[in-house]
């Protein structure tokens, strides 16, 4: 139990998908200059990695390692087919998207006229392939996987979520012209890293 | 000089436009993900900058000579699967070639699948021009890509570390030197800074590309 509080604790603080690793950054950056907007799409990326990360963690393990295919006959026992990995990693992915966005659509239509096309987009965006591409070089297990998936998730959500309401005061404030929209984004996000690295002496 | 000539002025507009002027990180915002996360080293950016520069090209001549036969509603569907058959080439000649740098680069690799630089190249400009010139701009933009790695790349390995390379320039006071490192520079937040300024030189220089708020 505390390893998997510790994993979550981890995937949404300290190793932050924002924050940290800087990905997705180009919704990150589109995204963020309204709460609401920030917010729904963290919702959105929260559903999507929840459902591939394990789901790609199963496909992984049943169908791609070195003698996964050994269920099917045994002379296909030693057959190794990791190299398929990214392609049917951003298959699920798209799949996933795809269900996200029909969701979206039927449960939520003003939020998916806001996100407009960012909503397939997140099929594209970098946090999703590297939940399942961190989850295949750590090697973790499926219920260590829906953990990470849900954290590392939850994770940008609140990133994109911080930047957007720093985004709304700075609107206030007196950007010098080159710096205006991009720069200043930027310079904000790395001061918002800087902060997230206050994280790393946490242990449970 | 017509499109299907082979340096004609839109050829050599396609390859060295996006270097600078329409360069994909500084003007589109586009690939912007890597650029913070790899530029810690100047061997592991320009690794990275060829990689995109390669898949990129390919991706974009790949794309153009199925455009026509392409239906619209699983174009994006069918750019993923040749922007990732070609990632997946260039991952396992990085784990054949360069194994420590392919593992110091881990998940960077894959992640060019979903580099927006490349989608948004395929999506955008392989679509609706000629296979030459599509592979141009891929080219081109692979450049301009490669260019800001390098330029990030050096000032945080030679600011923090004192090496570029590897070859030790500034030699630090823990190997005996005078110069003391600056330590943020290793850290990620480094790299949004300094593409910040970047940025604010690139839109200081072109003024057209400042937003308005």
């Amino acid at each position: 139990m505390e390893h998997y509080l510790n994993l979550a604790i981890r995937s949404i603080f300290l190793e932050n998908m924002a924050l940290a690793f800087f990905l997705g950054m180009c919704s990150f950056l589109a995204c963020s200059k309204k709460v609401e907007t920030a917010l729904g799409l963290g919702v959105a990326v929260v559903f999507v990695q929840v459902l591939t990360v394990p789901l790609n963690n199963v496909i992984l393990h049943g169908l791609l390692v070195e003698g996964a295919l050994g269920w099917l006959h045994p002379s296909l026992a030693r057959v190794d087919l990791t190299f398929l990995a990214f392609m049917l990693f951003i298959s699920t992915i798209a799949a996933a998207t795809q269900v996200v966005e029909m969701a979206v659509d039927r449960f939520a239509p003003k939020l998916y006229a806001t996100l407009g096309v960012f909503l397939p987009l997140i099929a594209v965006n970098c946090v999703i392939l590297a939940g399942s591409l961190f989850m295949q070089e750590r090697d973790y297990t499926l219920a260590e996987s829906v953990v990470y998936g849900a954290g590392s998730g939850l994770g940008w959500a609140l990133a994109i979520a911080a930047m957007a309401a720093v985004r709304e005061k700075l609107r206030y404030s007196d950007v010098p012209d080159g710096l205006r929209g991009l720069g200043i984004t930027f310079m904000t996000a790395g001061l918002m890293s800087i902060a997230f690295m206050m994280f790393s002496g946490i242990q449970l | 000089m017509t499109a299907t000539s082979l340096f004609g002025k839109p050829q050599r507009a396609a390859l060295s436009l996006p270097v600078i002027t329409n360069n994909p990180i500084g003007v589109q915002v586009l690939g912007i993900c890597s650029a913070l996360a790899v530029t810690t080293r100047v061997d592991k950016a320009i690794v990275m900058g060829v990689g995109v520069t390669i898949v990129t090209a390919f991706a974009n001549l790949a794309v153009s000579m199925v455009r026509n036969y392409t239906p619209s509603s699983i174009r994006i569907i069918v750019q993923l699967a040749i922007i990732a058959s070609l990632v997946i080439m260039v991952d396992q000649f990085l784990k054949a070639y360069l194994f420590e740098l392919s593992l110091e680069l881990s998940v960077f690799v894959g992640l060019i699948i979903t580099n927006c630089i490349v989608m948004g190249r395929a999506e955008g400009y392989a679509m609706q021009n000629p296979p030459w010139l599509s592979f141009l701009d891929g080219i081109g933009n692979g450049f301009g890509y490669a260019l800001v790695l390098l330029l990030v790349a050096v000032a945080r390995e030679l600011l923090g570390a004192g090496k570029i390379l590897g070859v030790v320039v500034l030699p630090v006071t823990t190997d005996g030197g005078w110069y003391v490192p600056n330590g943020l520079m290793l850290l990620a937040p480094s790299g949004l800074f300094l593409i910040a300024l970047l940025v604010w030189l690139l839109r200081t220089w072109k003024p057209e590309l400042q937003e308005e708020d």
